[in-house]
């Protein structure tokens, strides 16, 4: 769970200073603390942009400090050092509130309610104003305690555009107030967004997603929140199998499924059982019913596919024009549909999509999947190739010409 | 975020929509302008939050390669034919979607060109593989 990019980590930046273990437990624990000393801010009635300014600089105070001196109440020292900042802050504006920072000092040293701060700063973090570039880089830095450096480094830009990124984003709340409920569906899909930016190519950010979306599930009971959680940690369990020694994408029905991660499979199918108790389906529920009936196969022949595609089949009937709102399910479902009724079945299915995802790398992947199914090796080659040319990643541009490749000698062996 | 190359070329791409000069046959204010324009979507870009790099490359071109075992590598500079592609410099930017990349790239191609007129230059946007 531990590995991070370089440059990400907080666990690479402290290791410089003091020892691997010690250093990787004292920037789990500033990160954690992150929320709280901003919520114990907020509750002051401190404006959010300039206290999560605050909060920030006290985190890299800490990440500085902290490895030769540490404080024997770490909360309180994050508290003290993001109020100072806070008052240093206001008294260049104006040295009449000088007074507050007695009585701020005094206020930082009481409990938190941690699951509702998680839930209040991500429902600030994602509000449905801001872009959803502008949602992660926030909820990464107020929620998740990485640093702007960090963050940057995770989306390979410069610092300072991810800076100037979460300093509008501040500016375009400062006008908004958070008495409305906040929207969950949009913390959700942030959450999933900041998860598959990292799936597979950047550990730290897919771990981040994970740890905030159990923060998540502590503050709120609904059960689309443990859906999304079990449906991270099932794909997350099957990673370590997911590229070769040479890095190489293997497909699901090729991974060698001892390299899966049991542990984390049973939590997340456990974690799901919860959830579908509740009798609340949703879209991540449902995604993560299939994701762990993928990961109960022993072997690939033993997928359990009708099952599956009744769950696809739920999927796209939560919506009533699920080619419009969620084609990757229309799509996905095609899959199952091959499985379970033949690949011309299949192939028949995906036309449902092909006005609104007929240019796309997905969809010329899952018809050539299929037609090689299907027997059709020159169709199959070809589908590949288009979709290797429509690839947005490297590896998996790479995968797919491996597969153009293979599925064409394959068929010159057997015509 | 997908990130975009936006590509301006000194030569190449679609038939240009208003013809005009190469720049060292422009009045030197407005080439001053042009170059000014182009520093000013840098500056947007860097407040909007959506940088990430821009260059621009000399017009000098040279081919290389392998000269085959124990040869010299093989050199061409030119002069390469007047219709093959010459890329000027680009702007990568780091944006929410592809819309958004081409109305940067629009942006970028009302850069003004002799008199102060619009250039209306092509602009290749690529998409930058993750």
């Amino acid at each position: 769970m531990d590995r991070r990019t370089r440059g990400h980590g907080l666990n690479a930046d402290l290791s410089r200073n003091g020892t691997e273990q010690g250093s990787g437990d004292l920037g789990e624990l500033v990160r954690s603390l992150v929320p709280k000393v901003l919520a114990a801010l907020l509750r002051r009635k401190e404006e959010f942009g300039a206290a999560e300014d605050a909060v920030q600089d006290a985190l890299i105070e800490a990440l500085r400090v902290w490895p030769a001196n540490p404080p024997s109440s770490p909360q309180a020292w994050l508290t003290t050092v993001a109020t100072r900042r806070l008052v240093d802050t206001r008294r260049t504006e104006s040295a009449r509130r000088r007074r507050e920072e007695t009585t701020a000092l005094a206020a930082g040293q009481g409990p938190t309610e941690q699951g509702d701060d998680a839930l209040f700063l991500l429902f600030c973090c994602c509000h449905p104003a801001l872009s959803a570039s502008s949602q992660v880089a926030l909820t990464l830095r107020a929620v998740g305690g990485l640093t702007t450096g960090e963050i940057a480094d995770a989306f390979f830009v410069p610092e300072a555009t991810m800076a100037q990124r979460i300093s509008r984003a501040k500016a375009m709340l400062r006008n908004t107030t958070f008495t409305a409920p906040g929207d969950l569906a949009v913390v959700l899909r942030v959450l999933s967004l900041i998860y598959h930016a990292g799936h597979g190519r950047r550990p730290g950010l897919a771990n981040d997603a994970i740890r905030l979306t159990r923060q998540l599930t502590l503050a709120t009971p609904e059960p689309e929140a443990r859906g999304l959680l079990a449906l991270l940690q099932l794909q997350h369990a099957r990673l370590p199998a997911r590229t070769d020694a040479n890095g190489q994408i293997v497909t699901l029905d090729e991974q060698d499924r001892s390299l899966w991660d049991s542990a984390e499979i049973a939590d997340g199918v456990a974690i799901l059982q919860a959830a579908l108790a509740e009798q609340r389906p949703g879209r991540y529920q449902m995604l993560a019913a299939i994701a762990a009936l993928h990961a109960d196969a022993a072997t690939s022949e033993a997928t359990d596919w009708s099952q599956i595609l009744e769950w696809y089949d739920d999927l796209v009937s939560l919506s009533d024009d699920a080619a419009r709102d969620d084609p990757a399910a229309v799509l996905n479902r095609a899959v199952a549909v091959g499985h379970v009724a033949g690949a011309a079945a299949g192939i028949a299915e995906t036309a449902r999509v092909a006005p609104v995802l007929g240019d796309r790398t997905q969809w010329f992947a899952v018809r050539a999947y299929l037609l090689e199914m299907a027997g059709d090796f020159a169709g199959a080659g070809n589908a590949y190739t288009t979709a290797a040319e429509r690839a947005i990643e490297v590896a998996e541009r790479d995968h797919l010409i491996r597969r153009a490749s293979r599925v064409r000698a394959f068929g010159s062996l057997s015509g | 975020m997908p990130k975009y190359l936006l590509l301006k070329h000194y030569r190449g791409g679609p038939e240009q929509h208003r013809p005009s000069p190469p720049m060292d046959q422009w009045a030197p204010e407005d080439v001053d302008a042009h170059m000014k324009f182009l520093h000013e979507v840098s500056r947007i870009l860097r407040e909007s939050g959506e940088f990430v790099d821009a260059r621009a490359l000399t017009q000098e071109q040279t081919w290389v390669r392998y000269g085959g075992p124990g040869a010299a590598p093989v050199i061409t500079d030119g002069p390469h034919p007047e219709t093959s592609d010459l890329v000027a410099g680009w702007y990568m930017i780091d944006v929410d979607s592809r819309e958004r990349a081409l109305e940067v790239a629009a942006f970028v191609s009302s850069e003004p060109g002799r008199g102060g007129e619009p250039l209306y230059e092509w602009i290749d946007v690529r998409e930058v593989m993750d």
